[in-house]
């Protein structure tokens, strides 16, 4: 059953190369890649079943063991971001029927996204130092594409900054990927938890300091975030929905991975730099977004700042350098589990925000605030759905957000952290103030006297718009359920942070602990390989 | 052989990231390239320089016999290489088409989308 760890990546492999040669087949690559998106969903529903009940799975890729042959590991946290990014997928893969215009789709945007996918499920599924790296890469090398294609001025000068930090961040990986091995002899992550405490104890927070700036570029960590304010604006609508669900989500997917498993030793210094960087993240992204006049403007720099929020869970993890008493062990886990709360509702709400503000800049002809207005009367379903997700990333109960927030929050007082909760708050205070300056400027506001699109042109922007309508319905749904269904979820997410907190479940898995086997080891001596 | 190879590493980052603060696109890229090499001299670096057999199996045995050399770094090198060839040809692309959609290739003037 373990074969399934490998769908989420073969089957967007297998759809991309289908369409390629199905290239000029405009229809046919939209029915494959709304199917691929529909499979992986599923796919990604049963990993997570599976996982929840059986525990930790492992597949051992050519049936080579680890830590010899690269290995795919499933916990709880990659099966629930497998299942979240895939699901992504398909709402975006809805919207971009109508959004993605003919010529992108026929250089290739159904083929990229499904390989975006292929990245972005490969690094949450594997166990492998390298093979991170590489999974990475084609995510980059995806989104690169997806990026520039239409090549508009503003893209290109996007791109030039996005391209040349993540080119920046991916060679510092790749550095300390090597620096690792020779040190080690080994990238089997399981495998490195067990023998990186061979080295001395600064050398290897200098080390991780290496990995530490390579996952930040890409989780657009404090302060480390430029390029992320600078690019999500400039492509489609449906481009920067995928990307804010799910590109800096495999940074922070990275961090909370390497640095409760490998990077543990030295939590009061190490954490506490992540912790400081999410306080600074917070407080930043929230004030730039606050002096922005544009639509998708405010809304990729409040990435910034929720990127903060989900860095404050796994920044807590420094209290541990303090005290090891049961009690602080189980509200750190609360702590992670806030995190992993966290991520998945920015997965679900952010994207739905750009979703609407596609909508908005479709029928309005520009993302400005000054130039638009007049929603609520135009628009009244999709200002309730605006309404929704909003008060949802500024955390406003009963919605996902506050949730998220409030485990955060208590987790930090709970541990005595005043500052981080007090920083967390305000950072809450000033996004309603963003969001209710969108919502009074873009749908309360009298329309424009002069609109930018004639009546004409605004009844074709109105042509088949159900699309585009149909998956912002969908997630504003989901995150009232995820609001009203917040215990179960936070049970989920305690038993994922759970085992974060408890290395041992990971490595146990990878290196499952036969008597039988080692027996028959001791008994062939040295030539067994 | 290691403190020759690892001053040469040092100068290849302290140049590219030289090149890359400058304000011109091409300069850009080189460093690009320069980083890249860097790091990967450094996986072959840090695996360990060692003088010995080649990793291969003598007929009729099971696995490599005596002082063998690790040939994983190489395979890594060698990863490493396609994809940054990949992704440099890709850079490139993008630079060029920036420069004539753009009109310029000093940085510099590129800030229609920074906040």
């Amino acid at each position: 059953m373990n074969v399934i760890l490998v769908l989420p990546v073969l089957l967007p492999l297998v759809c991309a190369s289908l369409m390629l040669v199905l290239w000029r087949k405009r229809r046919a690559q939209r029915i494959l890649n709304l199917a691929s998106m529909a499979g992986m969903t599923i796919g990604g529903f049963v990993l997570l079943v599976l996982i929840y009940c059986n525990g930790i799975a492992v597949l051992e890729m050519g049936g080579y063991a680890a830590p010899f042959g690269i290995t795919f590991v499933a916990d709880l946290l990659s099966a629930i971001m497998v299942t979240a990014a895939s699901m992504m997928g398909l709402v975006v893969a809805i919207y971009s029927l109508t959004d993605i215009d003919v010529r992108r789709e026929a250089f290739g945007y159904h083929p990229l996204l499904q390989l975006l996918l292929m990245g972005v499920c490969g690094a949450f599924l594997t166990g492998d130092m390298f093979n991170l790296y590489v999974f990475f890469e084609i995510m980059l090398m995806a989104s690169f594409v997806l990026l520039t294609l239409g090549g508009e001025r503003g893209q290109m000068e996007g791109a030039i900054k996005y391209v040349t930090l993540n080119l920046i961040s991916s060679a510092m990986f790749l550095a300390g990927v090597g620096i690792l091995y020779g040190m080690t002899g080994t990238l089997n992550m399981a495998d490195l938890a067990d023998k990186v405490t061979e080295i001395e104890g600064p050398l290897l927070t200098a080390l991780s300091m290496l990995f530490l700036v390579a996952f930040g570029v890409k989780a657009a960590m404090f302060p480390l975030f430029f390029w992320l304010p600078a690019s999500y604006h400039t492509p489609p609508p449906a481009v920067t929905a995928i990307f804010a669900a799910l590109l800096t989500k495999v940074g922070v997917y990275s961090l909370l991975r390497v640095f409760t498993l490998i990077f543990v030793h030295d939590p009061g210094t190490i954490h506490m730099i992540i912790l400081v960087a999410a306080g600074f993240g917070m407080v930043c992204g929230v004030l730039g977004a606050a002096a922005q006049n544009e639509f998708r403007r405010i809304l990729a720099f409040h990435s910034v700042s929720q990127i903060g929020y989900m860095l404050m869970g796994l920044g807590l993890f420094t209290v541990l350098s303090r005290s090891d008493s049961e009690e602080t062990r189980l509200i750190v886990q609360a702590a992670l589990a806030g995190t992993i709360i966290f991520v998945v509702h920015h997965l679900i709400v952010k994207p739905n925000l750009f979703l609407i503000s596609g909508v908005v800049e479709r029928l309005g002809g520009t993302g400005r605030l000054k130039d638009l207005g007049g929603f609520y009367v135009s628009m009244p379903l999709l200002s309730g759905m605006f309404i929704i997700s909003s008060m949802s990333l500024a955390g406003i109960p009963p919605l996902s957000g506050f949730w998220a927030k409030y485990v955060l929050v208590r987790a930090s007082l709970g541990l005595e952290h005043w500052l981080i909760a007090a920083a967390a708050l305000f950072t809450g205070l000033l996004t309603l103030f963003s969001m209710v300056k969108i919502w009074a400027a873009v749908f309360w506001a009298p329309p424009p006297e002069y609109p930018l699109l004639d009546e004409h042109e605004r009844d074709q922007a109105k042509r088949g718009l159900q699309p585009m309508i149909l998956p912002i319905v969908v997630l504003a749904a989901l995150i009232v359920v995820f609001g009203f269904a917040a215990g179960p979820i936070f049970d989920v997410a305690m038993m994922a942070a759970a085992q974060l907190m408890d290395p041992s479940q990971y490595v146990d898995a990878v290196f499952p602990i036969d008597e039988a086997a080692t027996l028959n080891a001791a008994v062939d001596g040295d030539t067994s390989p | 052989m290691e403190p020759v190879l690892a001053i040469v590493i040092g100068s290849l980052y302290a140049a590219g990231l030289y090149l890359m603060m400058r304000r011109n696109l091409v300069k850009l890229v080189i460093g690009l390239v320069l980083l890249s090499q860097a790091a990967n001299l450094l996986i072959f670096t840090a695996a360990g320089l060692r003088s010995k057999h080649a990793p291969l199996v003598p007929p009729g045995e099971a696995q490599p016999v005596g002082d063998f050399a690790d040939p994983l770094p190489q395979a890594l090198i060698l990863t490493a290489i396609v994809i940054g060839f990949g992704v440099i040809a890709f850079t490139l692309a993008l630079f060029h088409r920036a420069y004539q959609v753009i009109g310029t290739d000093d940085l510099d003037e590129m800030r229609a989308t920074d906040t």
